[in-house]
């Protein structure tokens, strides 16, 4: 119901500019798909996410633009770019298997800042700071999207839809059995037959190939990729997108990631408007990590399973506020 | 020939000789049990065996084949289930599916087939769904199957435990301390509940503090003390044994 009301709405609001958030939102839906299936899935926290956007938009922009003068059709490139993503995947879980929580989301906060150092500094093949321009553009049958936002719109409106079956397929079956195991008890899930290292594996490989999705649409509509799209800001983003809406659980997942972007694109924006209108010169846009800041500390005070919890996530907390509770009554009962 | 062969297994915790050189074997479709004081090396038997530890010296034998210093989920999928001293349940997923867990070596989809969720997917699906509720049954765990496993009492706990264990079609099942924090007739149900897995062809190899518990299921026993084996035998003989007695209560004055 909900993707049906998304299909119509563009008609309704045909106003370019709303149509053009609601297809920069849903790129980053897309990609808080993905590392909901690393962090809420397989519960390997990762701090670096953003890098994988960069992989898979960098792969597009490198073989679909007069950069080299490749020019892969953008149905091919979906794959290829999901394909070199989710191998990146690999690449950085590999090394940290035997990390986890903490240790792991520093080597991952690390390799979110190494990869769009090397973009940045491998001037010769990504144009450096400029990055790489003139991208080529998807075409259905001969039609080419141009620079319309409808077409995009609905390209990553479709792209979300395969990512949704394809994360709740997976969510019920025997791999996210497998990882949602290695989130409750990795020893016991080795004890069950369950090869660790290929699960987690797995986990960074699928949750990475997502961004590539994203990285392609999101490269081809703005027509261009450059180092700065790719900061530490955008994996803290993401990540504050599965917080607010309820890590684990894909409708939970979808609304706080829109949450976040109307508030980063609608909400601020017209709050600052809304301030000068009034004579208070604040930019708000400016403080937004403030205000991502202030979100997460209000959701992890009041609602610490996020707005849609999964019914896992919130008996979870429930029982850790229980324990503590308990622990508390037991404390002020030893103190007379 | 055993099921299960320890050849002078040693396993070292740097300067600490946690179990030292002992040589054991269980014969197929018997009930053995290990005991010994507190820190006697049981548990790390245990751990040698399932491949936490990689032995610091010797082996350990299972079908014949070598396991000693194979992965912890290959051990587990050539057929050794366990359960643990603290019950090590998926606490947040339901009984149903801490059980369907178990059966994960057993299962063939691979990440297309999740992906996808083809027919043979479903159809195995549903077959592994089939045989989790059947072991629940088995347990007496039926009526709890979509509980989270967080939410059950503490016998039904260390059932579901047992459920899970058995899901990956075991040969050899290692129970540890399955009696402890248990009722009399918690205790009651658990020797016929083990008593019922042995008839389904299942060795067990267990370790319990619980001495009437032992001696009613135990076909042999064996006693490690200081990491060395210090008897094995029947119940009887190997309770009445004076180095037994010695290592549970001191030497005589």
């Amino acid at each position: 119901m909900l993707f049906g009301a998304a299909i119509v709405l563009p008609l309704i609001f045909s106003n370019g500019g709303f149509v053009n958030f609601l297809s920069d939102a849903g790129a980053f839906v897309l990609l808080a798909l993905g590392l909901n299936i690393v962090v809420g899935f397989a519960g390997l926290l990762d701090l670096g996410y953003a890098a994988f956007f960069a992989i898979g938009s960098y792969t597009f922009a490198m073989l679909a633009s007069p950069q080299f003068g490749i020019h892969i059709p953008f149905w091919i490139m979906l794959f290829l770019a999901s394909g070199v993503a989710a191998l990146f995947g690999i690449l950085l879980g590999a090394p940290t298997l035997r990390l986890r929580g903490d240790y792991l989301a520093i080597v991952t906060l690390g390799f979110g800042e190494i990869v769009p150092q090397t973009f940045l500094n491998l001037s010769q093949w990504t144009g450096g700071p400029n990055g790489i321009g003139s991208l080529d553009q998807p075409a259905v049958f001969g039609f080419r999207f141009g620079f319309q936002v409808l077409p995009y719109y609905y390209l990553i409106l479709a792209l979300i839809a395969v990512a949704v079956l394809a994360a709740n397929n997976l969510r019920t079956s025997r791999l996210g059995r497998a990882w949602m195991a290695i989130r409750e008890d990795e020893l016991a899930a080795a004890h069950a037959g369950i090869n660790t290292t290929a699960t987690k594996l797995a986990a960074f490989a699928i949750g990475a190939s997502f961004s590539g999705l994203a990285g392609c649409a999101y490269a081809s509509k703005l027509q261009l990729v450059s180092p700065d799209q790719f900061g530490f800001n955008v994996s803290v983003a993401v990540l504050s997108m599965l917080v607010l809406g309820g890590m684990g659980n894909i409708p939970g997942v979808i609304v706080g990631s829109l949450v976040i972007s109307s508030l980063d694109r609608f909400i601020l924006p017209q709050l600052t408007n809304f301030m000068h209108g009034i004579g208070v010169s604040i930019d708000l846009t400016n403080s937004r990590f403030m205000i991502y800041g202030i979100i997460l500390v209000l959701t992890m005070l009041f609602r610490p399973e996020g707005l849609i919890p999964s019914r896992q996530r919130r008996s979870e907390l429930r029982a850790a506020g229980d324990a503590e509770r308990a622990e508390q009554t037991l404390y002020t009962e030893a103190v007379p | 020939m055993a099921l299960l062969q320890l050849e002078n297994l040693t396993v070292r915790f740097g300067g600490l000789v946690a179990v030292d050189k002992l040589d054991f074997a269980i014969e197929a479709g018997t009930i053995v049990t290990m005991i010994g004081p507190n820190g006697a090396g049981k548990s790390t038997v245990f751990n040698a065996i399932t491949g936490i530890y990689a032995p610091s010296g010797g082996r350990i034998v299972f079908d014949g084949r070598t396991i000693s210093g194979l992965k912890t989920s290959t051990i587990a999928a050539g057929g050794i289930a366990r359960t643990f001293q603290n019950i090590r349940l998926f606490a947040f997923m339901s009984a149903l599916d801490n059980v369907m867990t178990g059966e994960h070596a057993r299962m063939r989809a691979n990440v297309l087939d999740s992906l996808l969720h083809t027919p043979a997917q479903r159809a195995e699906e549903r077959r592994v769904r089939a045989r989790a509720f059947e072991l629940l049954r088995f347990v007496g765990l039926e009526h709890v199957a979509e509980q989270y496993a967080s939410n059950l009492a503490y016998g039904m706990q260390r059932r579901l435990e047992i459920a899970r264990a058995l899901a990956g079609e075991p040969r050899l099942l290692l129970l540890d301390e399955p009696a402890a924090g248990m009722n009399a007739a918690e205790k009651h149900d658990l020797i016929e509940l083990i008593r019922r897995i042995r008839e389904l062809g299942i060795t067990i190899f267990l370790i319990e503090h619980d001495m009437r518990l032992v001696k009613q299921i135990s076909e042999r026993i064996t006693v490690l003390d200081h990491g060395e084996k210090i008897a094995e035998g029947l119940p009887d003989v190997v309770c009445a044994d004076p180095k037994v007695i010695e290592a549970y209560l001191g030497a005589p004055a």
